[in-house]
């Protein structure tokens, strides 16, 4: 299975969410299929996507966050899934896209190449509904339920670790987090 | 507990005024009082890390939802949090309210606060991050205001030293 096929096959699940990427792979991947405003790339600070998504998920309840994380990101992060636990916002969903790998530095594997299970770190943190998708279809399905139940729900979905030739896009760091701001400014005003 | 309930009292009573609505917190001696003071407000989300550098990724969330947040730590959880506060609050302009208190400066009686109060100045001023003082019940609800107006009128992190002279009472 392939990150880029999973994020095709929910692609038009996220217009309606505000979603929050890791760095690498997943940024540069979901930029290729097409950037929306309400897309926020953290193209660095391993780890904090999922507490960005939890500060976002705490302050707009009403609101369906995504966050599209990476094996590397939560393996430096791991008690942040504790703290997501803690306060189960049943409106976030975390996807972790396991590649087993440092994928945008030279593929040098992670731990979770040599048996640490992120699904079961998620269950062990507190987050009672997590789930590992090896196929397309699996994911779709987990993901598609995650959208619609009312509970946090992380789904470890185990890729290739192919990625794309380059992680540098043409949208600016900054140009992204003025966009995905007034998005929000526009949706809350409305 | 010789913290300053007083003092705990004004800081946040400032924050409030500040029309802060999210609070991010790891536990430490001088903070208790103001730990407790945000989880017996109803209005305030309280949000307990395992970690201070989350609290930048949770900051940053609250900000882009368009809620004003706080953030109490340490020193040392300060300079555990160092590369979210240069690669996510300074890198994507995210102003971030920092109460730090100011452990390892003189009077300070436990050996192992000592290094990290040392640095904690230099450390600042190295990433750029204005700073000053909160060390009078008077002057609290000022600075702490003052502070919040430049964070968001710069887009950059600010800083708030809790000192010893305003947080602890010795007896």
């Amino acid at each position: 299975m392939q990150r880029i096929e999973c994020l095709r096959a929910v692609y038009s699940r996220l217009e309606s969410c505000l979603v929050v990427t890791n760095m690498g792979a997943v940024a540069s991947e979901l930029q290729s299929i097409g950037h929306r405003p309400n897309f926020f790339y953290l193209q660095h600070a391993m780890g904090l996507a999922s507490s960005m998504g939890l500060g976002l998920a705490l302050c707009l309840p009403h609101q369906k966050i995504v966050v599209l994380d990476g094996d590397g990101s939560v393996l430096m992060n791991l008690g942040g899934l504790t703290t997501l636990a803690r306060y189960h916002p049943a409106n976030l969903v975390h996807v972790v896209f396991d590649n087993e790998s440092l994928l945008s530095v030279g593929g040098f594997p992670t731990a979770t190449s040599t048996g640490a299970d992120l699904e079961a770190a998620a269950r062990a943190a507190g987050i009672a509904r997590a789930a590992t998708a090896r196929t397309v279809g699996e994911f779709t399905s987990s993901f598609h339920a995650a959208l619609e139940s009312n509970e946090l729900v992380s789904i470890v979905a185990k890729v290739e670790a192919v990625g794309p030739k380059t992680y540098v896009t043409d949208l600016a760091l900054l140009e992204n987090r003025f966009q995905f701001h007034r998005h929000i400014a526009r949706l809350k005003g409305t | 507990m010789p913290v300053s309930q007083t003092s705990s009292r004004a800081v946040y009573a400032a924050l409030k005024s500040c029309g802060i609505g999210l609070v991010s917190a790891l536990p430490e001696t001088w903070l208790v009082h103001l730990i407790r003071m945000a989880e017996d407000d109803p209005a305030m989300v309280l949000v307990r890390l395992a970690k201070e550098e989350e609290g930048v990724g949770v900051s940053a969330g609250a900000y882009f939802a368009g809620v004003k947040s706080a953030m109490l730590m340490q020193n040392h959880g300060f300079l555990a949090s160092i590369n979210g506060i240069v690669s996510f609050a300074q890198l994507y302009r995210v102003p971030l309210l920092m109460l730090i208190s100011y452990r390892g400066h003189f009077g300070e009686r436990d050996p192992w606060q000592i290094q990290g109060g040392g640095a904690t100045e230099p450390v600042l001023r190295a990433l750029g991050i204005p700073y000053c003082f909160l060390d009078d019940p008077a002057t609290v609800a000022r600075r702490v205001e003052q502070a919040q107006t430049w964070a968001y009128a710069g887009l950059h992190p600010a800083a708030l030293l809790l000192t010893r002279d305003l947080m602890w009472e010795d007896a």
